[in-house]
Order: structure tokens, then sequence, then C-alpha cells
């Protein structure tokens, strides 16, 4: 399992890596909305990967690491979903009001001279 | 009941609330609003005052404030803490956020929607990043004050504001990846998020693991960085300071050094002396990228020709300097560093006030000029005043009619923040500089023996000395630029004092 956390979080931040550096504002909020999910696949990676394990505690299990998955990371990852989520919202309001006043997607707010 | 302790949390409260009423107040009662907000920023600032003189009274580990938001114990739920460093930067936010929202409550409160709500959603995001001592709810402070600083930063609107400030926010966002995967690399090999918590785990990490640390702790700090301005994560910065409303890029003064605060924060504690292998990791990397950082920002700023730019430009010397001085890592070059911070700051957030009020008055004085060269002035132009010109209350154009003191005011102003920049005496920044050389040459004070100072030393002294020559040049070219005359007399005089200087 955790080759393929570590390659679905290695695709995920390389695609994302690789579209944040092209020259369209869309193609670059695609570019940060995959790099945020592979963040945070990667923080939720980081309190260990167990199947069948909660991370509330249950009555009749016993209270410690063994029986139990980190809830920090969880909890963590939650936050950083919300706000990454947010962030890309608020992106996404001034990727229109620069298109509206420039008349183009690029970043630059200019199409690049032949 | 004692209420002291609670006085704590009351900067992150205090603005969260009345940012809630400001915007349940709706888009009216702008007058409201504006007083509203003014009372809660001096208000917070007088808290911050009062929070400064609890820590300072009670010296020793005694004096350090904390506070359990959720009532869990320490290494478990997130603290806040409240020693001598964040209350001194709590102090100089509050009063650059008065500064800055006097300015703006003249004019620019009025270019926007949500200003003042912003504003205070900024200062809640500035003092509780100074406050926290847990480092996932610092990222959530830098993302509070961020989200107000994308806001704030497109307030005005217009072309160049957007387009500077979508790169803006594109670096940022980045900046805050890179801040989570670093925090959570950390928290994969430690198991704690509360710093000092940290600093006692860190040198106890099992040797294998100690590399995945750094490289943590090196990702962390890249997010840092560059909300620092360090070469070469700095090349955002320019644009969107030197593009953003007066009042917005004075209170954006104060953000740099939060990227450096905790820089200085989180170095110091996690990688004291204390820490084993991992002493002083990464010191050189900062005092080299600190110089990289001076040297590139002052010959930019022999370029520069527009005010604003020469304040940002400006920013990126005195973030260099600060990070040159912390990457030492030593406690004498620190203190010099911090009195250079406070100093460096206020002259900055005044400068980008002067600039807009200096910038407005030349372009008064250019069209002056242009009218008393013609010779026969037409009838239809004297009718109606050119476009851009400013009117006063008889529909004339206010163009040389500038009142004498207001320039003389000006003028002395401009001249004290070059002085403060530059580093020359009378005023603080000079003393700052003086400090920073000092304390490079003696480690223990002066009078215990000088130490030699090495490549790196050397280099800081001169760039330091250098920086201030090109920092003086640019800004009285732009000063006599504005006057209308070249003065080159001053200009050689003052190079010879700075030189003189060292």
């Amino acid at each position: 399992m955790e080759e393929v956390i570590a390659i679905a979080i290695g695709v995920l931040a390389a695609s994302g890596v690789w579209l944040i550096l092209r020259p369209r504002t869309f193609q670059v909020i695609m570019g940060l909305c995959l790099l945020s999910y592979g963040v945070n696949l990667f923080i939720f990676s980081m309190g260990s990967l167990f199947i069948g394990r909660e991370p509330i505690i249950k009555d009749g299990v016993p209270h410690d690491l063994l029986h139990y998955t980190d809830p920090l990371p969880q909890a963590l990852v939650l936050t950083a979903i919300v706000i990454s989520f947010a962030m890309t919202a608020l992106f996404l309001v001034v990727l229109l009001a620069s298109r509206g006043l420039t008349g183009t997607d690029h970043v630059d707010g200019r199409e690049p001279k032949e | 009941m004692n209420l002291m302790p609670h006085l704590i949390i009351a900067p992150i409260l205090l603005p969260l609330l009345s940012a809630a009423v400001m915007l349940l107040l709706g888009e009216k009662h702008r007058p409201l609003k504006a007083r509203l907000n003014l009372l809660s920023t001096l208000l917070g600032l007088g808290i911050a005052v009062a929070l400064l003189q609890q820590v300072q009274v009670n010296s020793g580990p005694a004096s350090i404030g904390v506070y359990l938001p959720g009532n869990w114990q320490a290494p478990f739920g997130i603290v806040l803490v409240v020693d001598r460093l964040a209350a001194l930067m709590m102090v100089l936010t509050g009063i650059i956020a008065s500064c800055a929202l006097l300015f703006a409550l003249a004019r620019w409160d009025r270019a926007g929607a949500s200003f003042h709500a912003m504003f205070q959603i900024q200062l809640m995001g500035l003092y509780g990043a100074f406050l926290t001592a847990d480092l996932f709810n610092l990222f959530v402070f830098f993302e509070v004050l961020l989200a107000a600083s994308y806001g704030l930063m497109l307030h005005g609107s217009g072309r160049a504001r957007v387009s500077a400030g979508m790169h803006y926010i594109v670096i940022n966002l980045v900046a805050s990846s890179l801040f989570l995967i670093g925090a959570a690399m950390i928290y994969g090999v430690t198991g704690t998020l509360n710093m000092a918590d940290l600093a006692v785990k860190i040198p106890q990490v099992a040797a294998a693991d100690r590399g995945l640390l750094h490289a943590g702790a090196a990702i962390l700090a890249t997010a840092f960085l560059a909300k620092a301005g360090m070469w070469p994560l700095n090349f955002w910065l320019v644009p969107a300071y030197s593009s953003a409303s007066a009042p917005v890029a004075a209170l954006f003064a104060i953000m740099t050094k939060v990227g450096l605060y905790t820089v200085l924060r989180l170095w110091t504690l996690l990688f004291s002396a204390e820490a084993g292998a991992s002493a002083h990791f990464g010191g050189d990397w900062l005092v080299i990228g600190g110089l990289a950082t001076i040297a590139c920002a002052a010959v930019s700023l022999l370029a520069a020709q527009r005010l604003e730019r020469m304040a940002s430009l400006s920013i990126l010397v005195s973030a260099g300097t600060l990070l040159a001085a912390i990457g030492f890592g030593q406690p004498a070059l620190t203190a010099a560093a911090l009195f250079y911070l406070v100093s460096s700051t206020l002259a900055l957030c005044a400068l980008f006030l002067l600039a807009e009020l200096i910038e407005r008055s030349r372009s008064a004085n250019d069209i002056a000029l242009e009218e008393d060269n013609d010779a026969l002035p037409h009838l239809h132009e004297s009718l109606h005043p050119p476009k851009g010109v400013n009117l006063d209350d008889e529909q004339k154009a206010v163009v040389g009619q500038v009142i004498p003191w207001t320039m003389a005011f000006l003028g002395l102003s401009f001249i004290a923040c070059v002085l403060l920049i530059v580093g020359m005496p009378p005023l603080s920044g000079f003393i700052g500089k003086l400090n920073l050389i000092a304390a490079l040459f003696n480690p223990s004070g002066l009078g215990h023996g000088s130490a030699s100072l090495g490549f790196e030393g050397w280099a800081f002294v001169t760039l330091l000395v250098l920086s201030g020559l090109a920092s003086l040049m640019g800004l009285t070219r732009v000063a006599s630029s504005v006057s209308g005359r070249p003065r080159t007399g001053p200009r050689h005089c003052c190079g010879a004092m700075s030189a003189c200087r060292s």
C-alpha cells in the first residue's frame, strides 16, 4: 500500500508542478489543485498507514497506538483541505478579474510576442 | 478573577470580533466601520503595549506568558506564548497598523469594498502568527493573514494590481504547500508540533531519521524565506509591493518581517547549540542568502526610477541584512538585528506612505511647469483643465497652488526617512547599523576583546556599508528629480559621510 500512496503523491505533485509552470491561468489553477491534493495525501500518510484501524477510541480495544492510527494528521489534513479549497476559490476570482481586465488568460496579462 | 492571563488571546479575538461586526453591517455605514476599525486597531496596540510591559517587568523565564486556549495540556493542545520578542513584534505591528489606517481613512478606504474588515483580519493573522507556539497553528494564522493580504493587495483594483496580485497569490499558495510538506515531515519524525516540545525532541532524533528531519526543516524554511524575501525567492515582492495602494504597502512592510520572525523563532529554538548533531543547521545558508539578497537589492536600487519601487527594494535590503545577521547565530548580533528591524520597518512604512504623497505633488508640479512654458496659453485649455489634475473647491486646477509648508514638511519627512534607511546619524538607523558592525567585531560585548571576522563577516560589513551608499544614491537621485533640478553637491558630500561611517 505504501508504494501505491507514494506513487500517487509523486504523480500528483509532479503534474501539479508542471501545470503551475505553464503560461495559462487555468493550467496554473489546475496545477495548484493537484499540488494541494498531493500535499494532503502526504500529510495523511505521515501518521503511518494501516488498514482497519480507527483514529477514534472505541470500547473494548486497548488504548495504545498499536490498535489505533494517529488521529492528529487526519485532523491536520481536514484543516489543510478547507484552507486550500478556500484559497483556490479566491484565486479563481482573481483569475476571472484578470481575464476581464486584460482580455487574455496569460499569467502576465499580455500575450507573448512571437 | 485575574484577567491578565486572558489578555494574551485578546489581540486575536478583538480583530476577529470587530471584523465580524463590520461584515454584519454590510456595504453601508462606512463612517461607522472606519471608527470601529480605528478603535479596534488602537485598542490592539494598547493590548500589545500592556503585554510588552508585563513581560518586561518580571524578567527571566517567569515573564513568559503562556495561554492554553482549549485548556489541553501543553504538548497536546494549541499554546499561545508571549515573550519579549513576540510582544515587541506585536507593538511594532500595532504602531504600523495605526499609521497605515489613519493614512487610509483620508482617501483609500473608499477605493473598494470591505477594506476595514480585511484590515482587521490581516491584523488578527499578524498577531496570531506572533503569539502562537504551535507549528500547525502558525500555518493557520499564516493563511489568515495571507487571505486578507490577497484582498488588500487587490484593493483599488486596476490592471497592474490584479496582474501583480495574481503572481503574489500563486507564489504564496505554493509556499503554503511547502509549509505543509515541511510541517508534516517534522511531525512524522518527531511526533509533535509544539515548538518548545520540538526543541526537546530534536536532540533525541535517531541518526537514521536526522536526514529526513533536516529535509523537512529545509522545506519549511523555504516557505518562510519566500515570505521573508530572500534572494532568489523574492522576485514577486517588488512588483506586488510597489503596485499595492500606499496604506496597504505600508502594512505589508511588516509582512516580510513575519517570515523573518518565524525563521528567527524556529531556527534558534530547533537548531540551537543544544540540538546535538543538528546544532546551527543551515546557518551558513541564511548568511549566504542574506548577503546575496543585500547585493541584488542594492544593485536594483541604483536602477530604480519610481519611489514605490525603491521602497520595495529597501525592504529587500533590510530583509537581507536581518537574515544574514540572524544566520551568524550570535546573541549580540541578533540583539542588534532586532533593534535594526524596528527602526528599518518603521522607516520603510513611512517611506511607502510618503512615496504616494510625493508622487502626487510631483505630478501636480509637472503640469505647472508645462503651463509656464506656454507662451500663448489657449483659452480653451484654461477653461478645461487637463484630465487627471486635482480640482479644488472652486473647480480650478490645484496647480501651482501647492502650499509651501506642506512641501517643506514632506521634504523634511523624506529626508528623515532617507537618513533612517541609509543609516546616517543622528537618527536610529545609524545606531542600528553601528550596533550590527560593533556586534560583529565584538561578539561578547564592547571592550571584551575582538574576534576575527572571517570571509562572511567581512562580506557582511562591506555589503552593509555599500548597500547604505546605494540606497543613498538612489533615494537622493529621486529626491533631486522631484525638486526638478539636479543636486550633485550634497550627494557626494553624503556619500563621503557614509563611507566615513564605518
